[in-house]
């Protein structure tokens, strides 16, 4: 069924000549790298069912997609995105198509974090180089070499040592414009002993087809505490491919929250990183689909240390002819003795047609661990439905709090007041216009 | 308390109903009316729950015969939701726990759907709070479970007495409460009995399944119904139930048997 290579080949060349050439960076690394990923990008395909780790998701209605180059800078104007602000977020960097806003960010003077784009500061940041481009493997991934080949405007956020970061930071990636692929990046380095909430989001103001293709990497050094939020709320018709990478040093501690609304097709791969012992890792996720979506998350806790403890909890909830995909590897590898841990994944299917493939993969090669998993995939309970009935709520209204039930336990872990409520909203809306 | 003037509220004749195919209730009869408390007693495993379930709407339990008017009107024509709002009410044996929603916030919804259906006033938040925390006092219930899931994690008893509560609020025509006394203790007996007691009035009824007499010192029934294997065998004044604590079951069972096969 996937077209031959020639024609992805091509696909692949559209895309390297719909954006425009980038001027050479005065970093000589960051050239390096790009020109690397350039060949990447020239040596691999893109992915088809007939890939494992594609299996369930055929993205070849992207490949039919047809690029335009980006028009910047964008014309919005502050009060055309403000209904996007989340209000503790006091730092905001705005990306419109994939192309840094300067005009629409602001960082706030107490920030307490060096938050800037890597287009303009990174000649004084000596301390990315060796992070950029290292822990999201362009490799063997085609996307996340696409991105790195196009690597230019990057949300880099810098936490000092032992800085808390009281006020969230809010990366917001809007698409505007049809036919557009952008190239979203973000570099989170966590110095150590610090704390820090990163809100990732993707919203659009149009509702036809475009591509966002994401890379986001967050090292965590000793000590530090990340919550990472990511909120992907493309539109109906966008096509999301996104990848992040999260690397942990020694007894820190890394919260995630994904939560995935959007797009026609999304894909998102996250994949962490144990390179010393004593980390806690917490990966919750939620997908809340409908019509023809598909949203698929592959996640990949690498247990590569001793005392690593990981929580993931992961829901879906399709309607419609919609089609959820989980993935979840769980990694322990050798000589990671006292890991713990723990994944669940619960699913709800609001619709005869609506499907899901949940596929826990545990690959243990440690003996002194302890490891859970559990899967389910169901309707709605009916005495649940009838209990709420038969104290006067209509059965629409029984439903519609039984499903937002079942996905605001992942949206209750979000440690953004103002974003929790609007998403639960969100979850009530997109419920009740499902029955 | 059984009053002269007094209306039908609920009139189930020949009830007959399948759980899974299987016949569990075989032609019940039953009459109550307004300012009534009945007590219906029997042996597990007789029906009690199943004509519960039935009277409340529950669609796994199938009705293949008979007739139960609700205030003179045919309950079956209504869907379990308008069965609330028109009165019905029941205090299930075992409560439903509900992962995600706030009791809270369910209490208030259903409160208000249920007036709002009635023509009555709606409470906004902050006045639903006052008004339940009022209600939950009468009940002895810590406010703290206002905030948790419904029933989740709830001891026997605190669902028991959160499904009191929602009778409080809801305030029936027809209350059945399935066996809302068992796994209760002295204390929390007392406080759901008085609860009871506060409620009822001349115009409405309770029906109050139980197995034991103990709740009976504390709710005092008019009559006392006896149930097996899916039929009323008995009726009885309040002294029955003490009679059935002290001699049971298998004495009415025999003497309706001899009934029958004198007929
Ligand atoms: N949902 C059900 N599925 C199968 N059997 C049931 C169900 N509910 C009740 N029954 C059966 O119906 C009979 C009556 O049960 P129930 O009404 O619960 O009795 P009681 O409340 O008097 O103890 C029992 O034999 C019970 O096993
Ligand atoms: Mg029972």
């Amino acid at each position: 069924m996937s077209a031959p290579a020639t024609t992805t080949a091509g696909y692949l060349e559209s895309l390297l000549a719909g954006q425009p050439q980038l001027p050479a960076s005065p970093l000589a690394w960051l050239n390096t790298l790009r020109a690397e990923a350039v060949d990447r990008v020239g040596a691999l395909t893109v992915p088809t069912v007939r890939d494992e780790e594609w299996r369930f998701t055929d993205i070849s209605p992207l490949t039919k997609l047809s690029f335009q180059p980006v028009s910047a800078p964008t014309s919005l104007q502050a009060a055309d995105i403000e209904r996007f602000y989340i209000e503790e977020a006091t730092t905001r960097l705005v990306f419109v198509d994939g192309v840094y806003a300067p005009q629409l960010s602001s960082v706030a003077a107490d920030a307490g974090v060096v938050v800037t784009n890597l287009a303009a500061a990174a000649t004084d940041l000596a301390a990315i180089a060796p992070h950029l481009g290292q822990h999201a493997a362009f490799h063997d991934d085609v996307f996340a070499a696409l991105n790195t080949a196009f690597l230019h405007d990057a949300a880099v956020l810098v936490v000092p040592r032992n800085v808390a970061v009281s006020a969230p930071v809010h990366l917001l990636f809007i698409a505007t414009q049809k036919e557009a692929a952008s190239y979203p990046r973000c570099l989170l380095l966590a110095e150590s002993g610090c704390a820090v909430t990163v809100i990732e989001d993707y919203v659009a103001l149009q509702e036809e087809a475009y591509f966002t293709n994401a890379v986001t990497e967050i090292a965590l050094a000793d000590n530090a505490r990340v919550n990472h939020i990511r909120v992907q709320r493309e539109g109906a018709q966008a096509f999301h491919i996104a990848n992040c990478a999260v690397s942990l040093a020694r007894a820190s501690h890394f919260h995630s929250v994904s939560v995935a609304l959007g797009a026609r097709i999304s894909r998102y791969n996250l994949n962490t990183l144990q390179t010393a012992e004593g980390t806690e890792c917490i990966v919750d996720g939620l997908a809340l689909i409908a019509n023809n979506q598909l949203a698929d998350t592959h996640t990949c806790i690498d247990h590569a240390q001793p005392h690593g403890v990981s929580r993931q909890q992961h829901k879906c909830i399709a309607g419609g002819n919609a089609h959820a995909v989980f993935n979840g590897k769980i990694m322990v590898r050798p000589g990671a003795q006292r890991t713990d841990s723990s994944q669940s994944s619960h699913n709800l299917l609001l619709s005869g047609r609506a499907h899901v493939d949940t596929k826990p993969q545990l690959e243990i090669f440690a003996d002194d661990v302890k490891c859970t998993h559990g899967a389910t995939v169901g309707q709605l309970d009916s005495e649940e439905v009838f209990y709420l009935r038969s104290r006067g709520l209509s059965e629409i209204v029984a439903r519609n709090m039984l499903t937002y039930a079942f996905g605001a336990e992942i949206i209750e872990r979000i440690p953004v007041a103002s974003l929790k409520r609007q998403l639960g909203q969100t979850v009530l809306e997109q419920t009740s216009s499902q029955t | 308390m059984i009053y002269q003037d007094s209306k039908t509220i609920l009139e189930v004749r020949g009830l007959r109903a399948n759980v899974n195919g299987v016949e569990i209730l075989k032609g019940l009869d039953l009459t109550v009316k307004s300012g009534e408390i009945h007590a219906i007693m029997g042996p597990n495993g007789s029906g009690k729950s199943t004509f519960s379930k039935v009277l409340a709407g529950h669609s796994a339990y199938e009705v293949t015969g008979g007739t139960v008017l609700f205030e003179g009107k045919n309950l079956f024509e209504l869907a379990p939701e308008e069965r609330a709002r028109a009165g019905v009410f029941l205090a299930f044996q075992y409560p439903i726990e509900i992962p995600g929603v706030a009791n809270s916030q369910f209490l208030r919804l259903t409160y208000n759907t249920v007036q709002a259906e009635r023509g009555k006033d709606e409470l906004d938040p902050l006045e639903f709070d006052d008004y339940v925390r009022e209600k939950m006092k009468l009940l002895e219930m810590n406010p703290d479970f206002l905030d948790r899931s419904v029933n989740e994690g709830f001891s026997g008893g605190e669902k028991k007495r959160n499904e009191i509560l929602q009778m409080a609020m809801l305030e029936p025509k027809l209350a059945i409460l399935d066996e809302t006394d068992s796994g209760l203790d002295i204390d929390a007996l007392r406080i759901v009995s008085n609860g009871v007691n506060h409620l009822a009035n001349k115009d409405n009824a309770m029906v109050l399944v139980t197995h034991y007499q103990r709740l009976l010192n504390y709710i005092v029934p008019d009559y006392v119904h006896v149930m097996e294997a899916g039929r009323i065998i008995k009726t009885g004044g309040k002294e029955l139930a003490l009679e059935l604590e002290t001699r049971g079951y298998d004495w009415v069972s025999a003497e309706s048997k001899a009934a029958r096969l004198a007929a």
